[in-house]
């Protein structure tokens, strides 16, 4: 499989003032064609912000990109003038929001927002574009799409929303589709149809998806390789079923040790002890050194990499490093 | 969990939608209709502007010709509202003044809204420098104090000796270019609190453009409020207007408007001896200026319940 996206030691930092925070720190990932790549952590370690800067939604002052390369298609995104930036956002590169309530504008009805991204990028007149939003109203699975195309945003429930959000991102037939969150606002059963339907999409035209979650049974659900994030860096990332089947890094094990077994009755589900760290007193240890079971004098002094530790595995940590010093 | 079967949850949901759809606008008028004052404020300026505009077409003294038997001649039933010093007959001449008057507010309205809401979410959008730059000359206009800002302006017009016909034009352009900065601060304040929502977010990320963005998508979200306040800024027109004339600065006659007519209570012996001649265009100034500041607080209950005095 040909690379789609390939991102090479992105840095994102936000400054206040003084501080600096590391949003994303040196973090190097690919997207392939077709493949769905999720990111997992947990809130605050970057995901987010990983796909603000891909989109170009880190905004100076306070947000700024200070290193890496974001290639797609063989094209630099960060190098691309304002203009041809926005040819590629919402066609070739869209994205969904977690929040489907309020990413919809209120006050322009279904049809014209989904209409937008059509007359711009597809350059259809207002009357086959209004016809295309009906078909793509249908195609997520809601009826009387007519109707729906002249209601406004507040008339909906969030699972119509973020299924015309859906409609919104599909439009132009992107070749990456960037999902953050797209299923935590919802309810379970939602969720199942949003994932589904997103999957059927996702076979329909090749597209890659990028998803962002802290669902651990959502990434199982879909993604065919993972990426874990911690604290802006990439701890562990490998091959799906390899990941949850032999986790390495102790931060992986201890987030697939605290999901809810089914049909099981626990008293207390496990947690990984302590905090996040704060973002703005990081040294140069491993950042989940003070929380982690294996901790080693040198993971308090020295920042692990990411080596390759199985077949489609990597993970950064000292653990192996040793290991494979030994062997 | 099949999808193509899955007709949604929404049949309920949809059922509503159709009922409230295009409601947005028809529920705000039920509302507003339900509000007597509002109501009562808006049929007073309906009527005025019937009269003021259908009115002098049944009027038999439309020549505006000077007819020396005829001078300040009381009230009577040829001439319900007397004749002024002329000889014109007063009714008429209030109800010709009323087109110009509602006119010169409706225009430097129209105006003042243009500009204000354009340069202000040019401001709040763009933010940084060209924000700065808008702003301080807005700034600059607001220091100093409309009404001698406007005898300004007026005194130069006479100065330079424009034409009357034109003067009741450029005194539209006085007006709007007085009331803008206002405005601007207003939708500049709301442009910045728009435009990081995150629909704003939702639209960078389908590759729209700034003007797309700007007029597409954050300037519907103001609309209720520019209706608010441009309702509100008809009466403040008419107003000052109004003040202008008076003092002989805006629009000069023979072009009727109220408040150059009100002029004549300059007059010691009209004042006293003459009341036909300045109470039409006085109360018709009051009863517009009210009738609109009303229906406009009705309107802003209505569309803009945040900001309720």
């Amino acid at each position: 499989m040909k690379d789609l996206m390939k991102i090479d030691h992105l840095s994102t930092y936000f400054v206040n003032g003084t501080d600096q925070v590391k949003a994303v720190d040196d973090v190097s990932l690919r997207v392939r064609e077709g493949e769905t790549v999720c990111i997992v952590g947990e809130s605050g370690c970057g995901k987010s912000v990983t796909a603000m800067s891909i989109m170009g939604l880190v905004e100076e002052p306070g947000g700024k990109i200070v290193n890496g390369e974001i290639h797609f298609e063989g094209r630099d995104l960060l190098q691309l003038s304002k203009n041809e930036l926005r040819t590629l956002r919402g066609n070739e590169i869209s994205m969904i929001f977690q929040e489907p309530m309020s990413s919809l504008n209120p006050v322009l009805k279904i049809g014209q927002q989904i209409m937008e991204p059509l007359i711009v990028h597809q350059k259809l007149s207002k009357k086959d574009a209004r016809n295309r939003a009906i078909e793509l109203i249908e195609q997520v699975g809601i009826s009387r799409a007519a109707q729906i195309a002249d209601s406004y945003p507040h008339e909906l429930s969030g699972g119509m929303l973020q299924r015309i959000m859906i409609a919104i991102a599909i439009s132009s037939s992107p070749k990456l589709l960037i999902a953050d969150e797209p299923t935590t606002a919802l309810d379970v059963t939602i969720q199942a149809q949003i994932l589904d339907m997103l999957r059927k999409f996702k076979e329909q035209s090749n597209m890659s998806i990028m998803l962002i979650t802290h669902d651990l049974g959502v990434v199982a659900e879909m993604a065919d390789y993972v990426i874990v994030m911690y604290a802006g860096k990439i701890v562990e990332e490998g091959e799906v079923v390899k990941l949850f089947q032999n986790p390495k890094h102790p931060y992986t094990q201890g987030l697939l040790k605290s999901k809810p077994v089914i049909n099981q009755r626990q008293d207390e589900l496990y947690s990984i002890p302590g905090q996040v760290p704060n973002p703005l007193e990081l040294t140069e240890s491993c950042y989940f050194h003070d929380r982690c079971e294996h901790c080693m004098d040198i993971c308090r002094t020295k920042r692990p990499e990411l080596k390759e530790v199985a077949e489609q595995q990597k993970t950064a940590c000292w653990l192996y490093e040793e290991a494979l010093v030994n062997a | 969990m099949s999808l193509s079967s899955t007709p949604l949850s929404g049949t309920i949901g949809t059922k509503q939608a159709q009922a409230k759809s295009s409601s947005l606008f028809r529920q705000s008028m039920r509302r507003l209709m339900r509000n007597k004052l509002a109501v009562s404020g808006l049929v007073v300026v309906v009527i005025m502007v019937l009269a003021c505009f259908i009115g002098p077409f049944f009027s038999p003294y439309t020549d505006n010709k000077v007819h020396m038997a005829m001078m300040n001649k009381a009230p009577s039933l040829k001439h319900w509202l007397g004749t002024d010093a002329l000889g014109r007959d007063v009714l008429t001449r209030v109800l010709q003044a009323g087109r110009i008057s509602l006119t010169v507010g409706l225009a430097s309205m129209v105006l003042s809204v243009f500009i204000g809401a354009l340069l202000g979410a040019i401001a709040g959008y763009y933010r940084g420098f060209v924000d700065q730059i808008i702003m301080r000359i807005a700034d600059l206009l607001l220091t100093i104090p409309g009404l001698p800002l406007l005898f300004i302006f007026g005194a130069l017009l006479s100065e330079w000796k424009v034409p009357t016909e034109y003067r009741m034009y450029i005194v539209m352009f006085m007006l709007g270019f007085v009331n803008w900065p206002g405005l601007a601060r207003m939708v500049r304040g709301q442009m910045l609190s728009l435009r990081e929502r995150e629909f704003m977010q939702a639209a960078v990320v389908l590759g729209l453009r700034d003007r797309r963005k700007l007029f597409n998508h954050l300037l519907p979200n103001i609309v209720p409020l520019l209706i608010v306040i441009a309702t509100l800024n008809i009466g403040g027109s008419i107003l000052s207007e109004s003040v202008l004339s008076f003092f002989g600065l805006g629009v000069m006659p023979p072009t009727p408007t109220w408040g150059n007519m009100i002029d004549a209570a300059n007059n010691l012996i009209d004042f006293q001896e003459r009341p036909w001649l300045w109470i039409p265009p006085g109360f018709s100034i009051f009863a517009t200026v009210i009738a609109i500041n009303i229906f406009g607080d009705g309107l802003r209950d209505v569309l803009d319940p945040k900001q309720k005095r």
